[in-house]
């Protein structure tokens, strides 16, 4: 990013945005006619527009959740919303034919030379869609399919419609019921039996216009004894008004396969972020949910496992940092539904400015699930008075045999820490950046070398300018 | 000695400090110049930790009445890591825990806030090892996190190693040979020495035995915030044998 652009944002380094060249644009506010729209643009089966249908009437009648922030969801003016905005009129496979602007935004963000340094598959959705998509030839040789989820549900029509909507039924709750109605974009990815997929694939999501909404579908599936990493970043302009990121994730993980899925969100403060991930991990299956929230106005998000078959396991670590304005409401879900089955979830917050960061969690164990183990750490660091953390976790245990361990630690950055630092040459402002990236850290190893830079960058940036 | 005066590196006079009203050092004084060691003793609760956490500019203590120099700059303006910037150096009794910050990035980082003209990339590792290999130190040191889950000998030997790599002109070290057994003060003793000729030196210890390596040029009894007598070498011995209530009189 150069420094005028810098400059032009302020803290926020992604907060620049691009003149709008919107092909397609659909008129604010939400009905039945938008939903079908949307689906007729895509010429999809009629199945789909179904679902679609269905999945707008039941957002209608159901009610806000209940729990999280029920202020700031109430705010939420789903009338001022724009719910598709094409601003290409084909996914490129060749980075060159997209067009300059966009091509601009995603060089700014270093999409192009991340590709070809270290990921196996990139796409990059601007607004509603993929605007471009690539995969390495060798994945593609050995059967591994990596699309958007539009181009996906073209040429893999079955394979979409026997898994769609299996681990978030549009039911689920009133978010996964919008996305669902209104989704587009997003990855569909199936990895054939046995095939390990070594380098991350990533998909980037870009948010440039106002008042726009996000809605992208991810379904990923690993056959029997495969492997996969996908990672995806999050950004978007800073504008005075909302726009509403609702994702919808569903993972399949089959007998003795492994999914992780990473996510650095760091929209900007003016976005809703309120998203449904859920994976199904069946025999000796692992998922694991790498998920950290550094943006956003508000997140609610609770990444899930249900482990479905024996000797499965699950694996939640989340990070969340709430500054100024912001409520970051996150934690995990685990359901033990087989026996034998593990989990580890390791949730670590900080609040800053008068941030707020919740974690929310759910342990369940069914009463047949046998000899399950499970270990929660919940670590809150609260850097100023303002700022608040609060924990709510719920465990549900149906036998006695479970193996249950719960840790939580609410902590202050201690004067002596502070008093060490700076005594070896780091200003206070440093010695805060130290110790919130040290605090982070169990979570950024597991990041991909680059994310990892990029994450301890920005907590570095949240530090600046704030001490006096 | 030469016939220059040697350069002073810090002068205290008349220091008085308090922390949360009550009085803790009453009038001391101390001027040290390069190339000199000087160490205090005390009974526990004397005041010396306050003395070296002063000098480095902890904010918890107030100077009442007094004054700070270091090369004959007033330290009062000073933040602290302007202090660490200008060439002053805490080896700290407790050193603090800083989770999830791996020990190579953390010297990495101070060495280069620190020194004027710091080595990067494979000279900075060539120094690191050097210095590492000097103190007994396995490199696996570097990938662990700052003091956590050290024990008290690893602790002073990360003391040590900073200070070698950021060369101070003052150094403080409390208490940096306790709990050490006979090789770690061994090793411990001998990074003093590397940095000892180029720098002021100010150890406070309890022990006599660390001075069977290091060989100070003064020796001080602080008794009740105060330095109430100096000598050399010898007085150490005396102080350890005969403890320090012959001088509670004297005060
Ligand atoms: N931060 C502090 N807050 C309150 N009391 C302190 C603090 N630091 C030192 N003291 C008190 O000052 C006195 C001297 O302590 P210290 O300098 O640590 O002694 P020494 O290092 O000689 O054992 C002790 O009574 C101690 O309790
Ligand atoms: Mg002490």
């Amino acid at each position: 990013m150069s420094e005028e652009a810098f400059e032009a944002v302020g803290d926020y380094r992604y907060g620049f945005h691009d003149p709008e060249n919107a092909t397609i644009r659909f008129d604010k506010g939400l009905s039945e006619q938008v939903v079908r729209d949307i689906s007729a643009l895509k010429n999809e089966p009629e199945w789909m527009t179904d679902l679609r249908v269905k999945a707008y009437r039941h957002f209608e009648a159901r009610a806000m959740p209940d729990w999280g922030n029920c202020n700031l969801l109430e705010s939420i003016n789903f009338e001022n919303v724009t719910y598709f905005l094409r601003s290409s009129d084909q996914t490129e496979k060749n980075w060159d034919d997209v067009p300059d602007d966009i091509k601009n935004t995603f060089d700014r963000l270093g999409i192009p030379e991340a590709e070809q340094k270290w990921l196996g598959g990139v796409t990059a959705q601007y607004e509603s869609e993929a605007v471009y998509h690539s995969i390495r030839e060798d994945l593609e040789e050995q059967g591994v399919i990596f699309l958007d989820m539009d181009t996906g549900l073209k040429t893999h029509p079955e394979l979409v419609k026997k898994f769609f909507g299996t681990v978030v039924p549009h039911s689920d709750n009133k978010f996964s019921a919008l996305n669902t109605a209104v989704w587009s974009g997003g990855s569909f990815i199936y990895v054939p039996k046995g095939i390990h997929v070594e380098m991350p694939v990533q998909a980037y999501f870009r948010i440039n216009a106002k008042n726009m909404g996000q809605f992208e579908r991810t379904l990923i599936i690993a056959d029997e004894g495969s492997s996969i990493h996908y990672v995806e970043g999050c950004t978007a302009p800073s504008y005075s008004t909302d726009s509403l990121h609702s994702a919808v994730v569903e993972l399949i993980a089959m007998e003795g396969a492994k999914i992780r899925y990473s996510t650095v969100q760091n929209w900007s403060n003016n976005v809703y972020n309120l998203v449904t991930k859920r994976g199904v991990a069946h025999k000796n299956a692992t998922v694991e949910w790498v998920d950290g929230n550094i943006g956003s106005k508000l997140t609610m998000k609770y990444p899930s496992v249900l482990l479905k078959g024996e000797g499965a396991h699950a694996e939640v670590i989340s990070v969340a940092y709430a500054g100024d304005g912001q409520h970051q409401d996150a934690g995990a879900k685990v359901h033990h539904l087989a026996p034998n089955t593990t989990s580890n979830i390791l949730s670590k917050s900080i609040s800053k400015n008068g941030g707020r960061s919740s974690y929310r969690g759910m342990l369940q164990v069914m009463p047949k699930a046998f000899g399950c183990r499970s270990k929660v750490v919940c670590d809150a660091l609260i850097l100023d008075e303002s700022s608040r953390s609060d924990t709510y976790p719920t465990m549900e245990i149906g036998n006695s045999t479970a193996d249950l361990e719960h840790e939580a630690s609410v902590s202050k950055v201690s004067g002596d820490q502070l008093f060490y630092l700076m005594s070896r040459g780091f200003t206070e402002e440093e010695a805060m950046g130290l110790i919130v990236n040290g605090f982070f850290e169990p979570f950024t190893r597991e990041l991909p070398m680059e994310y990892a830079v990029e994450l301890n960058k920005l907590l570095e940036l949240e530090m600046e300018g704030s001490i006096g | 000695m030469g016939v220059a005066m040697s350069e002073e590196m810090l002068r205290v006079e008349n220091l008085h400090v308090s922390v949360e009203g009550t009085s803790i050092i009453k009038g001391l004084n101390l001027t040290i110049h390069r190339g000199e060691i000087h160490v205090i003793m005390g009974r526990n609760g004397a005041g010396k930790s306050t003395l070296a956490n002063v000098v480095m500019g902890h904010p918890a203590y107030e100077i009442t009445q007094g004054t700070i120099h270091f090369q004959g700059q007033p330290l009062e303006e000073l933040a602290v890591f302007e202090r660490a910037r200008a060439g002053m150096f805490l080896s700290f009794q407790y050193p603090a825990v800083i989770p999830g910050v791996q020990v190579g990035t953390f010297l990495k980082k101070s060495v280069a806030s620190v020194r004027d003209d710091p080595p990067k990339g494979r000279a900075f590792r060539k120094e690191l090892n050097g210095a590492m290999a000097e103190l007994e130190m396995d490199k696996s040191f570097l990938s662990r996190y700052v003091n956590d889950g050290f024990s008290g000998g690893e602790k002073k030997r990360l003391e040590i190693l900073q200070m070698l790599l950021l060369k101070p002109n003052l150094a403080l070290l409390d208490e940096t040979d306790s709990g050490l057994d006979i090789d770690a003060l061994r090793i411990v003793s001998k990074g003093i020495n590397k940095i000892a000729p180029e720098a002021g030196c100010l150890i406070i210890t309890h022990y006599q035995r660390l001075l069977d390596h290091v060989k100070p040029h003064f020796v001080h009894a602080m008794i009740d915030g105060a330095i109430v007598k100096t000598g050399g070498p010898e007085l150490a011995l005396e102080l350890e044998e005969r403890g320090y209530d012959w001088l509670d009189v004297a005060a």
